[in-house]
């Protein structure tokens, strides 16, 4: 056979660059939702509550330090959703390793405290990890039920008691306003390096957008799904110090009590696909920020945070609606 | 046969799975640069004998040789660094990830910081296209590019991978004519550059158009290894089938009596932009083929029929009636049953078993009161086992581990049970051997011979020469001709007409 038919005989050929380049900027504007959400309600409230302070340079700063604990959890809840697994545990775990910083910090000092906080997120994370991948129990039913487990044991030990951070070094390093921030962006800078640039990231992908043909490519899934429910809870564990040395400076059972489900709605809004193989961390940092500006806008203007929290219902609901991809390409 | 000729060398090859033999002192040989067709019933063995050869099972004894060297191959991993590469039946490709990325998967580029280098393997994934002759975008996403595509880029991964040998499953299965034109044409050069071919197939007239030797298999036993050249398609239809295979898929002109009113009418039916002001009608008794490219509105002409698609216009008539189809539950009401094409996703439930497989359709009939009436069921479904020979150790097995062709039995099992009036099949022998093919297609003609409307939507020309009363053929959502099945000579008639080329 010497007279090939030219290749772009194929059933629908592939489209040039141009037609890309359209394609990116017209149909595919979904992903962009987040983006584009942002930056419209920013210039809403910088337009309609400039004289209530909006554009104050500490209010803006408040938007990432507020922001920060959320996103660097949900960091890590990127990979993890983009495997196609998640976690629920992760606002319990804030609570347990907040707890676990402040006893190490009375018993020893900054480095204990710390030691203390990523060992129980250490083991947290294996014991999820474990349980999903090898004895293959659903990841939403045994994050759930460590969810309660984490939380119990936290309430059970200090008799409900919140236990104040006794290190000032610790205070500074995960709760000071200029540190919040400079953990985000470390967070943020390492994650999206590691999801796009490295073979673990995308190896994460290929796992969530289909399991089978990520092990018939080399990939062992099952060892890749446990180090990313480590990871993930090792950064809830990070995110529960920063909540410690930041709220009062205290350790207590209930710190981060609802916080998954915000990190969750972080990621989500931030364009990682819920069904997995698809993830991206700068969603999910403006993801994070998008829902606190929405907060911090909202009690501006002198809402109360109830009427915030229905609001805060609905913009999600429409966000994801919007980026939402028509289902199935044929 | 010098053996520094050989690429591959499997020798006396045994594996049975808890007890039951599946492969018995097989030997297989591949020669470098050779396309060697590997063949046989479900059940017999090819698929055991190539996951072998890919690493994924351990052989119980026996040996194999890759390049001349003994080698013992533990992992997928192992299989493809000694050069096997598989390209999958059902594709091993990850969809949100783009072609470059896929190609890579596994095997990723570094750059010196250790990080991913995508740049070099965009730029060898189109070296890889340029010279294998096609011209992909290898930025594209998966999820946008067809079934054709996945195939090539499954192939393009294969040898970024330096593969030596290509393990071809169905290439073809679901390619149109003019892709399989360019698939074959890639095989000859991937062969002449030294790249050994196994290739699976039961497609008979591809297996003489490409191959040079075919190997077939039998209930886990080597019965034929010869150059096609020496071979007749009866031959090897024998070897596989192990008897002398009667003419099924010979046309048996059949006669049907068009003088009362027609069963199923179809009036100017137009549905999105894959179905436009298409009418037909059928009477009692009678096979229509619908032939036509894969998307040429078939499957959705179909899917309109079974009220799956919302109908933009036209009219449906059933018995004379007009009938609304607003759900799948209007078209079963009115006696219409789909057997869907893609028989893992649309037609079973995998892990629920054959026997609540074959009832789900039915459950209506097996009422006592309330509860199910489980006797009648169990009793039902034997009969349905038997009337259609499904190979099924129980009722109860899960229908996921039985073969495709069973498979397929008790997707057609499950509508037979609710005596539907019209039924409609979306390639209801896509990757069946040729035995439980023949028995599909006498199955086809004993519906029609009762009575019933028979559709049949096939890719493959001699099976729908074979079995049709009429062929309407579909280009672009209407229809280009329709024959009467006498009008048509052979094979190539019909294929002219599908590709538009009037006659």
């Amino acid at each position: 056979m010497t007279d090939l038919a030219p290749p772009a005989a194929l059933a629908g050929s592939p489209p040039g660059r141009l037609q890309i380049l359209a394609r990116r900027l017209g149909t595919d504007w979904r992903q962009y939702v987040i983006y584009i959400g942002f930056v419209t309600i920013f210039v809403i409230f910088a337009v309609t509550l400039n004289d209530k302070g909006f554009l104050q340079t500490n209010n803006l700063l408040n938007i990432p330090r507020q922001a920060s604990s959320v996103a660097v959890a949900a960091v890590a809840m990127t990979f993890l959703i983009s495997c196609a697994e998640i976690d629920l545990s992760v606002g319990s775990l804030v609570g347990l390793s907040g707890l676990a910083a402040a006893y190490g910090s009375l018993h020893g000092g900054l480095i204990t405290a710390i030691l203390a906080a990523v060992g129980v997120g250490l083991l947290i994370g294996m014991v999820n990890g474990v349980l999903v991948t090898y004895v293959e129990i659903p990841s939403f039913l045994v994050t759930l039920a460590m969810l309660w487990m984490i939380r119990g044991f936290g309430q059970w030990r200090t008799d409900s008691k919140a236990q104040p951070i006794a290190s000032e070094a610790f205070r500074t390093l995960f709760g000071s306003n200029i540190m919040r921030i400079v953990w985000l962006v470390v967070f943020a800078v390492v994650g999206a390096i590691v999801l796009n640039k490295t073979r673990a990231g995308r190896y994460v992908l290929a796992t969530g957008g289909n399991r089978t043909a990520a092990e018939f490519s080399g990939i062992s899934t099952r060892k890749l799904k446990f180090y990313v429910f480590v990871g993930t809870s090792l950064c809830a564990a990070f995110a529960g110090m920063m909540v410690a040395a930041n709220l009062n400076n205290y350790g207590k059972y209930e710190n981060g009590t609802g916080l998954e489900l915000s990190v969750i709605a972080a990621v989500i809004l931030g364009g990682t696909s819920l069904f997995g193989g698809k993830g991206s961390i700068a969603g999910t940092i403006f993801g994070a920020l998008f829902v606190q500006l929405i907060g911090n806008g909202l009690l501006l203007s002198g809402l109360e945070s109830s009427q915030l929290d229905i609001i805060k219902g609905a913009i999600i609901i429409v966000a994801v609606a919007l980026r939402r991809e028509k289902s199935g390409a044929r | 046969m010098d053996d520094l000729a050989l690429a591959i060398r499997m020798a006396g090859i045994r594996k049975s799975f808890s007890g039951n033999v599946v492969l018995n002192e097989v030997d297989f040989e591949l020669r470098r640069g050779e396309v060697h067709v590997l063949a046989g019933g479900n059940g017999a063995g090819k698929s055991t004998l190539m996951k072998i050869l890919q690493g994924v099972y351990s052989l119980d004894a026996g040996r194999i040789e890759i390049d001349g060297r003994d080698v013992v191959l533990h992992s997928i991993h192992e299989a493809r660094q000694a050069g096997i590469g598989m390209v999958f039946q059902e594709f091993s490709l990850i969809p949100t990830l783009s072609v470059a990325k896929n190609v890579f998967l596994g095997t990723e580029r570094l750059a010196r910081s250790h990080l991913l280098d995508d740049a070099s393997s965009v730029t060898r994934t189109r070296e890889i296209f340029a010279d294998m002759g096609v011209d992909i975008d290898p930025n594209m996403s998966m999820s946008k590019l067809g079934t054709a595509y996945w195939q090539l880029t499954e192939i393009a991964k294969a040898l970024a991978q330096n593969a030596k040998v290509l393990i071809l499953d169905e290439p073809t299965a679901s390619l149109a004519k003019h892709e399989v034109e360019l698939l074959f044409a890639l095989v000859g050069r991937l062969a002449a550059s030294g790249i050994s071919i196994i290739y699976i197939s039961h497609r008979m007239d591809e297996i003489f158009r490409i191959a040079d030797r075919i190997t077939v298999l039998r209930d886990g036993n080597r019965v034929l290894t010869a150059p096609l050249s020496e071979l007749s398609p009866a031959d090897v239809v024998e070897a596989i089938v192990g008897r002398k295979v009667d003419g099924t898929l010979q046309w048996r002109e059949r006669t049907v009596d068009r003088s009362g009113a027609p069963l199923l009418e179809v009036r100017a039916l137009s549905a999105g932009r894959r179905v436009q002001d298409v009418s037909f009608v059928a009477h009692a008794g009678e096979i229509i083929g619908l032939a036509g490219l894969m998307g040429s509105g078939r499957t959705e002409l179909a899917r309109c029929l079974f009220g799956i698609d919302p109908i933009d216009s036209g009219t449906v008539h059933v018995h004379g009636k007009q009938i609304e189809l607003r759900s799948s539950a209007d078209a079963i009401a009115v006696g219409i049953a789909l057997i869907p094409e893609d028989r893992r996703v649309q037609g079973l439930v995998l892990q629920h078993s054959v026997r609540d497989n074959l009832l789900i359709t039915q459950l209506k009939g097996l009422r006592r009161g309330p509860l199910l009436n489980d006797r009648k069921g169990s009793a039902t479904a034997a009969k349905l086992i038997q009337q259609l020979s499904v190979k099924t150790a129980s009722p109860n097995l899960a229908v996921g581990r039985l073969s495709g062709g069973n498979q397929q039995k008790v997707v057609i099992g499950k509508w037979l049970g609710t005596d539907p009036e019209i039924l409609i099949m979306d390639e209801p022998t896509a990757g069946v051997d040729i035995g439980t093919k023949s028995e599909i297609i006498e199955r086809i003609r004993d519906l029609a011979d009762a009575g019933k409307v028979v559709v049949v939507i096939s890719s493959e020309l001699p099976e729908l020469l074979a079995v049709s009363d009429r062929i309407v053929v579909l280009r672009s959502g209407s229809i280009e001709r329709e024959f009467e099945r006498h009008e048509i000579e052979n094979e190539h008639t019909l294929q002219l007409a599908i590709q538009g080329v009037s006659s």
